[in-house]
């Protein structure tokens, strides 16, 4: 197998090792070092894709970034990846390539038709084709429409790659490791800052690698070499291949995309395949460079035309050949240095020259070398379906708006150059407010908006010799801000090739009867005419013709397009450029995998898991869980083939009957202390605090200032001055945040101090009939009577020698305890609970029976607290003090919250005593009324009440102190249901409250 | 993100705290009458301003320290962070 468009030698491949890969299901092969395009090159491939709305056969046109076409779908190292930029992505053994936008193949695509209809896709095209008649819109457009879109096909498999996060921290970040940027870096690292230098391509030293230039008598290569060996032996230098800046966003917050190892064929287990960097630099260097353009001409999208500047790296750093009879179309002196490197590698090119005839010194070293150059000249139109054949050239009068001599050459390729664009996304990206340069024709960043400091062509200076002493006196002065250390360096001596004025030309006229199309996007069919139709059809502002017509859009983000596309609308406008302005430029760079933003963070680790200290014993005892926040609670502990509905009624049951425990560790705890706790508990609840005794819970309720109800709990008083708040689970962390603020900002001279204590108690709670039978083998020294521990009361005392705290309070309305060990010991107290609590019938509950014994209760928990209730509508304004002020006592006089008929707390029964009425069903009168039908309420609660065995519901309901004994409808059109229920008190079982003080 | 000076932990990235509303709002006193009006511009209104707003935040992951942050809503520039019980000018 041969490459018959690889050069014997030049390049920076490695030909001792050969890649194998394939190419829509042909077999290849590359050298390690060639990316999939310089492979493809290589082997004589031009033809890769077709575009997105013509189908227009598509090929190659740059080298790395800028690349608008080469966009494949690639399978490697078990990915299936869409949309992967084939002049970036490296080769690795058993990769397989394959061409996407196209069917049944990319050398014969059906879709193709498109580009003999192209009177019907004009800009905007599915803003007016798609309107009538209306009803295509679903069956007929939508489809079409979604068939068409998008190019590549995402992968439906689980990603089972890992991808990591890494914070770093920095004084200089430098992005982009040419001869700016490895000056910078240098400077920098000199001075004794923290420096990073980050390079997205595999190799360090961007047009180092390509110009024909020597440092110190170095070549730009060496030079390069030993500024990054000099760097990488640095403690204080961190370097970074295949890392790209994509994004520059608050505060010097740059993100950075690392390629760990999408090169490797093997890697170790734990080796990520990308690596997201979340960088805090102190101060930037922007050395990102800058993009050839491309001057616009007819059938420009063939197959074989190239980016100039593209064509000679394919050369020097891959040793592959574009063509071998290259057509070299400029307007600058640039392209001149890729015609005698083809010219070294034994290929004659001719070059077209849009200036008219001059000399710099690289026209004469051209001439000299016998280069073939036409002044005046350019390339009208690019003959060729697949691949170029020929070009018509012609030669322009002096106002170059028409032709003086018209021809047709041969030629494999062109090469074309329309001068340079700065890379400036960075720095707009971090508000700099970018200023048009007349003398290069494209944007450079501004006045300073962060930190950041734009050097090289990404700046606008296109020498070396320039971009050599920005870089070192930035990385200089920036850095000695900040390590106070001042290295001096000698700028090296330089030797480059000098270049002339370029022309302001970037779009080839055309010949009168001609009408090939002309495109200025690439990646979006976006032509000439597309954006004069834009224009002619009222859309001015270039975020709109942008829009319209889809300029600059997608993946290559307009890197070749938006100078040109400005210059046309700014051209026809009769307007400068930078009255036009630009669009805005948004992160990321270049598309990165979704995988890189997620990170680690999936399955089991998307969000910390919270297991209480007695989870094991859950685990090993059947219990279903379910998710409180971050919690994981026992639901239910399954005997059997019981269902949760089984499993929960035989729980609750128990509970009501014998006795039951419940794991409430996830209960928020806070801690209390201070000489004026008292008073601070006093204000934040709205019932009165000053006199609880020592040794006595109370139960209170939390308001926001709002008036809105906003946690439940108890609090109990340890000692004088030493509280022991307890909070709803889900509460825990907002309401210790409230506590601080109150303590911080509005009552700072109260002497209190408040701490979470949540993680540092396991609780278990003990309720039913028989609890106090079984706390007292719990506690056999200790007096369990109803005298000696009421409800309410609290105790410390040694469970088998652990010291606990004993709390009479209840959540499930029957005679109960809580038992609060220090976590170490949960797992001993509950083994200890279940082994005593045998004899008198003891089985575990879970939340799902938790909550059936409170609904029935009708105890209010977080359903019923959601946001919108006030005191009363819960039935708890019995613990609203008339005679203290609290948090959201004077809101509670509002007048809404006063109306007569305002919503209250009630109990749902079926009158048919059997069906269960579905959570957030909607209380109506009439189930047949016509929508929107009148809403009169909703079911907050639902249980199957097991003390009277049919379904109870709680629900919120307006005027609801007036419903009692009246009939509704519960009606769930999510469930398809519709109840008949009557309404009742919400206190179902035990509305005296005799059980718990029993 | 945000990179905010906590006035006790030093320099914190965003991440670390939870936003807490205007700094400058002022809750009437405790156990003392209030006017409707006021308690309602004190609950409800709040001013929403391009350019400089002295807010809190809390060191949540941190100190767990409220403080008080300077910053331009529009561009995200923090000129100044505080104790609570310092002044912002």
């Amino acid at each position: 197998m041969s490459q018959p468009f690889r050069l014997n030698k030049e390049g920076l491949i490695n030909r001792n090792k050969k890649i194998y890969f394939t190419f829509n299901g042909k077999k290849l092969f590359g050298y390690e070092g060639d990316t999939i395009a310089s492979a493809l090159i290589a082997n004589g491939i031009h033809l890769v894709g077709r575009s997105f709305k013509y189908h227009r056969p598509r090929g190659f046109f740059g080298a790395g970034v800028e690349e608008p076409n080469a966009k494949l779908q690639v399978e490697f190292n078990g990915h299936s990846e869409p949309n992967v930029n084939a002049t970036e992505m490296e080769l690795v053994e058993g990769l397989s390539a394959t061409s996407q936008n196209c069917w049944p193949s990319v050398n014969f695509d059906v879709g193709a038709i498109n580009n003999f209809l192209k009177m019907f896709f004009p800009a905007g095209f599915y803003y007016k084709t798609f309107m009538w008649p209306k009803s295509f819109w679903y069956k007929i457009y939508e489809p079409f429409i979604r068939k068409a879109a998008g190019l590549g096909v995402a992968s439906i498999e689980k990603d089972k790659e890992r991808y990591e996060h890494k914070f770093e921290y920095c004084d200089l970040l430098v992005t982009g490791s040419g001869p700016s940027g490895l000056a910078s870096a240098y400077a920098a690292a000199k001075n004794g800052a923290k420096v990073i230098l980050a390079e997205d391509k595999p190799r360090f030293g961007g047009t180092l690698l390509t110009d024909d230039v020597s440092i110190d008598n170095l070549s730009g290569k060496d030079w390069a070499e030993k500024i990054i060996t000099e760097l990488k032996s640095m403690p204080n230098v961190t370097v970074k291949n295949r890392s790209q800046v994509f994004g520059y966003y608050d505060h010097n917050m740059l993100v950075m995309f690392e390629r760990v190892s999408d090169h490797l064929e093997k890697k170790s287990k734990f080796t990520p395949r990308q690596r997201l960097w979340y960088i805090r630099a102190k101060e930037t260097i922007l050395s990102t460079g800058s993009i050839e353009r491309p001057i616009v001409f007819g059938n420009n999208d063939t197959p074989g035309i190239f980016l100039s500047a593209a064509a000679k790296e394919y050369m020097k750093v891959y040793g592959v050949l574009v063509g071998k009879k290259p057509l070299i179309f400029t307007n600058n002196d640039s392209a001149y240095e890729t015609a005698l490197e083809f010219k070294k590698n034994n290929v004659e090119p001719i070059i077209l020259d849009t200036r008219e005839e001059h000399s710099s010194e690289l026209i004469d070293e051209a001439k000299s070398k016998g280069i073939d150059i036409r002044f005046s000249h350019g390339v009208i139109v690019a003959n060729g379906y697949k691949k170029v054949k020929s070009a018509k050239i012609g030669k322009l009068n002096k106002d170059k708006n028409s032709f003086e001599k018209i021809e047709t050459v041969d030629c494999d390729c062109i090469c074309v150059s329309g001068f340079w664009t700065p890379s400036v996304h960075l720095a707009s990206q971090s508000g700099n407010k970018l200023k048009y340069e007349e003398k290069i024709d494209a944007f450079i960043p501004d006045k300073k908006k962060q930190h950041e400091t734009s050097v090289g062509a990404a700046n606008g200076s296109f020498t070396l010799e320039e971009s050599l002493k920005h870089g070192f006196e930035n990385g200089s002065n920036l850095s000695a801000k900040i390590t106070e250390t001042k290295t001096e360096i000698s700028i090296p001596n330089v030797n480059e090739k000098k270049y002339g004025a370029h022309d302001k030309f970037w779009c080839m006229p055309l010949p009168k009867n001609e009408n090939p199309k002309r495109f200025v996007d690439f990646q979006n069919d976006v032509s000439v005419s597309d954006i004069e139709i834009a224009l002619r059809e009222g859309y001015r502002s270039i975020e709109h013709v942008k829009r319209y017509t889809t300029l600059g859009m997608a993946t290559d983000q307009g890197r070749t397009s938006n100078l040109n596309g400005l210059q046309l609308v700014s051209n026809i406008e009769n307007k400068i450029v930078p009255e036009v302005g630009h669009t805005t430029f948004r992160p990321p760079f270049t598309p990165i995998t979704i995988g890189t933003i997620v990170g680690r963070e999936v399955g089991m680790e998307y969000m910390p898991t919270r297991k209480t200290p007695m989870h094991e014993w859950h685990e090993k005892n059947n219990a279903v869980f379910v998710d409180a926040g971050a919690w994981k609670r026992p639901r239910y502990y399954k005997e059997g083939n019981e269902t949760l509905f089984e499993a929960s009624k035989r729980e609750a049951k128990n509970v009501r009957e014998n006795v039951g425990i419940c794991d409430v560790t996830t209960l928020g705890k806070i801690d209390i202390k201070g000489p004026d706790a008292a008073e601070f508990l006093n204000r934040v609840y709205t019932n009165a605090w000053m006199k609880l005794p020592i040794g006595k819970a109370r139960y209170g309720l939390m308001l926001r200032e709002d008036g809105i109800v906003m946690d439940d709990g108890t609090t109990t008083r340890i000692s004088e001055n030493h509280y022991h708040m307890t909070t709803t689970t889900a509460q825990a962390a907002n309401v210790l945040s409230h506590l601080e603020y109150y303590l911080q900002i509005v009552w700072p001279e109260l002497n209190v101090n408040v701490v979470s204590t949540t993680e540092q108690w396991a609780g278990a709670a003990i309720a039913g009939p028989k609890s106090r039978d079984m706390l007292s083998k719990l506690y056999p020294d200790l007096d369990v009577s109803n005298e000696a521990l009421p409800f309410m009361g609290y105790k410390e005392a040694e469970f088998f020698g652990v010291p606990s705290r004993i709390f009479r309070i209840s959540f499930s309305g029957e005679l109960a305890y809580e038992i609060n060990v220090k976590s170490d010991h949960g797992m001993f107290m509950w083994e200890k609970m279940m082994e005593v609590g045998k004899e008198f019938g003891n089985q575990p509950y879970g939340t799902e029976a938790l909550s059936t014994l409170r609904i029935e209760m009708g105890h209010v928990a977080g359903p019923e607290l959601d946001g919108r209730t006030i005191p009363s509508d819960v039935s708890l304004n019995g613990l609203v003090s008339k005679k203290k002020d609290f948090i959201g006592k004077n809101s509670l006089g509002r007048e809404a919250f006063n109306v007569e008929s305002r919503q209250k707390i009630v109990g749902l029964i079926p009158i048919d005593r059997k069906s269960s009425i579905p959570e957030g069903s909607h209380i109506v009168q009439d189930q047949n009324a016509k929508l929107p039908n009148p809403k009169l309420g909703h079911v907050s609660s639902s249980c199957w009440s097991v003390e009277n065995n049919n379904p109870f519901s709680l629900a919120i309901m307006k005027d609801g102190k007036n419903m009692i004994g009246k009939k509704f409808f519960a009606v769930s059109p999510l469930k398809n249901k519709s109840i008949e229920v009557e309404v009742i008190s919400s206190h179902y079982v035990d509305p005296e409250g005799k059980r718990v003080r029993s | 993100m945000l990179y905010i000076k906590c006035p006790y932990c030093g320099l914190r990235a965003q991440k670390e705290f939870s936003y807490g509303g205007d700094a400058t709002v002022k809750r009437p006193n405790i156990n003392e009458e209030v006017s409707s009006e006021d308690w309602d511009n004190f609950v409800y209104m709040r001013k929403s301003p391009r350019g400089k707003h002295i807010e809190l935040w809390q060191h949540i992951a941190g100190c767990r320290q409220w403080i008080k942050v300077q910053r331009d809503t529009a561009t995200h520039e923090i000129f100044q962070t505080a104790k609570v019980t310092e002044e912002i000018r």
